[in-house]
């Protein structure tokens, strides 16, 4: 960068010297591609910028960034050009003294979507150099995508000094991009070029090699074809991961919406068809909640969802210990009354929900930290995916941590096994029926402010998830929880691998039909309680 | 038929059910044509319409009631065989319109020009001739009630398992009855129909014919119940009901019963859908919703499990409630109505209003003979 920087230090100090004589007299190649810049002519624009980027004057950067941003005027009688800066102050282009009063006539230099396409192959070939390794690899990327081939110089330029591993590799695909396309380089440097943009590997290559005109040298032509094999091949790999990955995102969306059911219908056998109307109270408690934070204390927002968290599993929690007190345990051992009750409960709860807040969909903010995306390899992550991911598992294991050590988790677990028995031991089964429904319902909440997140938070939100949970549950297995992770994440991929194929409607059948069968082979689930009882 | 198998086939209240059913049969039609617009007497045909609705339901609910009430199969997915057999008469009232259509094509259905089809799929082959309609409207819901059931019962999947999978396969419907290239017409289903067998169906006079023709068919389905559940096979039925692997010990093959009763109780449910279709002129995919499926588990629940006359009753009073409320100011408040009402009839009133006048009649009439037989355990639920 030295050299680079001594040249502009002298530059400047020319320019200095020649600072009383610039107005009457030309000085130098930026000068006189400055003076392009002020006829409004696009084609003396056009050659102005050429003039400027080869004219390899430091101060280019500034004017061609204010010029793509409409920031550069010019007056025709004086023949100077001005930057404005963001602030609106004015300065010469040429001398870099700040101006008081611009005159009378000036304009804004035009363009047109020819100059601003050479504007934006200029710019990323001066970005090149930028001090930044960010800019300097989005220019490398720019003029991968663009192969103009005027870049060549700099690029060639740029890769002597690069030293960030990054931005070289771009710089050496980007130049291979300009070889393969050009028509002047040789058969060797064009097999060579293909074999650089073959390791890169992703869609762009891929476009690239095969856009490739047919009446290259059959040297060429095969290396192109075996490299566009071979890209392909290696998109097939990641774009299976890409689904692998939304597989497993749907997957833990299942899991958060039949979790609760796996305690609710799996541990105790009741069939809870208000189940996702729990899941559509915490979700509309996250609401609540970020309308309170909105308009009382906007600085907690990124907090939202960790306050929503408990107060959804209060809400929901308590919701369903009313109904089990309420409805449930009139019915147990009435398995099929239970599920009218509890579907005639479901209705009621997204009328109630409807009439509060109204029957159209609310509007959720996602939090900073669970905006946005980032690329592992060829797959495209999204934050608040991937957090619910973490969010499911978590769950997953607090739960089974607590059904493990806690006393009342070991009390759930008696009742279940053996209600009489655990009466004898002195444990109060229908209190302990409450809190087990409670939880189930609670954790059916807390999935409510996960799903809040990617779902349309609306009184209809529970009933896309009831038949789905079940799936799960069933598939899984009653009464293991386990049953219930691998059965999510089974259907979640098998799901998202379908759809491809299928279209998501055809896949949901499939996976539906697949499941009616699966459930003939094995009607209790994959993960099967084993017991001697004829009937379980 | 001897005097004995009449009156096994039709005690006291399904005798007043006939009564009733037959009454209504020809005062509505009467009524609706014959009484002058302006008397008091006069029923109109939008009235005529809603009754044919009812009746159409009503036969829903028994074809329900045949398998919840006496063999202990609760279908979450009965709409779906309704819709079938809706959408086989759609076809066959479709291919009617012919060139009255807005494309005016011979031969495709509106919506299959506008997709640009350029020929009839192989499944709506036929559909223009009546009688093949008619055969579709009992093979494509026995048919799939006798595919799912056959693996349902061979593999002995039961109660809530069962329920759950029937309301997946109805969901799994609606799904794909939604997509256009289904060739069902998409969401938008089969409408816009013209005349069935020659005559306008929006004609007054084929109104009340058709809510004859619905009378008659509930009464053929009411009596065949009625046959299947005083038989001897009605008895084996009640038993699976109570104890299923009892049953199945004593050495009854369960599922070849099951299996029976549940293809025919699809077949009932086809027709009551193939009659509602030209009533009400519009069949499209949500009537497969598991919402519409357990609605009608409702009706016969509010009127009586296991009591053949109470499915009809109930289907009545349900809709009669819904139609009171949903055309009103009241209709917001319909969905809590509903909802309460699955509530308090499995919490208050589990047999259903008239399995409750029943057991109530039985009770006094036990009384009057031995009052102690009153303390006497009742059959299990």
């Amino acid at each position: 960068m030295h050299g680079f920087r001594d040249r502009a230090l002298a530059l400047v100090f020319a320019a200095g010297v020649l600072l009383f004589g610039a107005a009457f007299a030309n000085a130098g190649p930026y000068e006189d591609a400055l003076a392009g810049l002020t006829t409004d002519s696009f084609s003396d624009t056009a050659n102005a910028i050429n003039a400027l980027t080869a004219s390899a004057d430091p101060r280019t950067g500034a004017v061609l960034e204010a010029l793509k941003d409409q920031r550069l005027l010019y007056s025709t009688g004086t023949k100077r050009v001005f930057v404005k800066d963001k602030s609106d102050r004015l300065t010469d282009a040429a001398t870099g003294q700040p101006v008081a009063a611009p005159p009378a006539d000036t304009g804004n230099v035009r363009l047109n979507n020819r100059v601003r396409g050479m504007l934006d192959a200029a710019l990323g070939s001066l970005t090149l150099m930028a001090k930044e390794p960010n800019r300097r690899f989005d220019a490398a990327q720019a003029v991968f995508k663009s192969r103009d081939a005027g870049a060549l110089p700099n690029i060639d330029k740029a890769l002597e000094k690069e030293t960030d591993a990054r931005v070289r590799k771009a710089l050496t695909e980007a130049r291979a991009a300009i070889v393969l396309t050009s028509g002047e380089t040789s058969p060797e440097d064009k097999i060579a070029a293909i074999a650089i943009i073959r390791d890169r590997g992703d869609q762009d290559a891929l476009g690239l090699i095969d856009g490739l005109p047919a009446d290259l040298p059959p040297a060429v032509r095969l290396a192109a074809a075996s490299a566009s094999a071979k890209i392909q091949g290696n998109l097939a790999v990641w774009s299976a991961l890409q689904n692998a990955w939304y597989g497993l995102s749907l997957g833990s969306v299942l899991l958060l919406a039949a979790i609760g059911l796996a305690i609710t219908f799996g541990v105790m056998g009741v069939i809870n068809m208000a189940h996702g109307e729990m899941v559509m109270l915490g979700a509309y408690t996250t609401f609540v909640v970020q309308e309170y934070i909105r308009a009382y204390n906007p600085a907690l927002f990124d907090y939202s969802l960790i306050i929503a968290v408990p107060l959804a599993f209060t809400v929901a929690g308590a919701v369903g210990i009313a109904i089990e007190r309420g409805i449930i345990r009139f019915l147990y051992g009435r398995p099929l009354e239970t599920l009218l009750a509890t579907w005639g409960l479901s209705l009621i709860l997204q009328q109630a929900v409807r009439t509060v807040f109204g029957p159209t969909n609310k509007e959720v903010g996602n939090p900073s930290w669970m905006s946005g995306a980032f690329e592992l390899g060829g797959i495209t992550i999204t934050y608040n995916r991937l957090w619910i991911i973490c969010f499911a598992l978590a769950v997953f294991v607090a739960l089974l941590v607590m059904l493990r050590l806690t006393r009342l988790g070991l009390e759930m677990r008696a009742v279940t096994q053996n209600r009489t028995m655990a009466a004898a031991m002195g444990i109060r089964t229908a209190r302990i029926d409450a809190l087990t429904f409670g939880l189930g319902s609670g954790i059916a909440g807390i999935a409510g402010v996960a799903l809040s997140q990617i779902d349309n938070v609306s009184p209809n939100l529970g009933q896309g998830y009831i038949i789905d949970s079940f799936m799960v549950v069933v598939f899984g297995g009653v009464g293991n929880l386990w049953g219930t992770l691998v059965g999510a994440f089974t259907l979640g991929i098998a799901n998202k691998f379908l759809e491809p194929y299928a279209g998501a409607v055809l896949g949901k059948i499939a996976i539906l039909v697949l499941i009616i069968l699966f459930i003939q082979k094995r009607p209790r689930g994959m993960f099967a309680l084993k017991g001697r009882a004829v009937e379980a | 038929m001897g005097a004995f198998p009449l009156t096994r086939l039709l005690d006291r209240s399904s005798a007043v059910f006939m009564i009733l059913l037959a009454a209504f049969a020809v005062v509505i039609p009467t009524l609706n044509l014959l009484a002058p617009a302006s008397s008091g007497l006069h029923v109109s045909t939008y009235l005529v319409a809603l009754f044919g609705k009812y009746i159409c339901y009503a036969m829903l609910a028994l074809s329900i009631d045949l398998i919840w009430g006496y063999a202990g199969i609760l279908s979450l997915g009965h709409g779906a065989f309704f819709a079938l057999g809706g959408y086989a008469m759609g076809m066959y009232l479709m291919r009617q319109i012919g060139t009255r259509g807005v494309y005016a094509n011979p031969i495709l259905p509106d919506f299959m020009v506008f997709l640009n089809w350029q020929e009839l799929p192989v499944y709506w082959y036929g559909f223009n001739h009546f009688a093949y309609a008619a055969l579709m409207i009992f093979l494509a819901p026995g048919l799939l009630a006798f595919v799912f059931g056959w693996f349902a019962f061979r593999s002995r999947v039961t109660g809530v398992y069962l329920s759950i999978i029937t309301q997946a396969m109805t969901y799994a419907l609606m799904l794909g009855f939604f997509r256009n290239n289904f060739g069902f017409g998409g969401n938008n289903g089969l409408t816009d129909f013209k005349d069935i067998l020659g005559f306008n169906v929006q004609a007054e006079t084929t109104r009340n014919a058709l809510l004859v023709v619905s009378c008659v068919a509930l009464a053929i389905c009411f009596l065949i119940c009625r046959a299947v559940v005083t038989s001897k096979f009605g008895k084996v039925l009640v038993a699976i009901r109570d104890a299923e692997t009892r049953t199945r010990f004593l050495g009854y093959r369960v599922e070849a019963y099951k299996l029976f009763v549940f293809t025919l109780s699809a077949c009932m449910a086809g027709v009551a859908g193939a009659l509602y279709v030209p009533q009400v002129g519009i069949i499209n995919p949500s009537e497969f919703a598991p919402g519409n499926s357990i609605e009608a588990v409702i009706w016969v629940a509010v009127g009586g499990r296991g009591t053949l006359t109470g499915a009809v009753l109930g289907a009545f009073v349900v809709n009669y409630a819904k139609t009171f409320f949903t055309t009103g100011w009241l209709a917001p408040y319909w969905l809590f109505v509903l909802g309460g009402l699955f509530i308090a009839v499995t919490l208050l009133l589990p047999r259903g209003i008239v399995g409750t006048y029943e057991w109530w009649r039985a009770r006094r009439a036990e009384r009057q003979v031995v009052p102690i037989a009153a303390q006497a355990p009742h059959a299990a639920e």
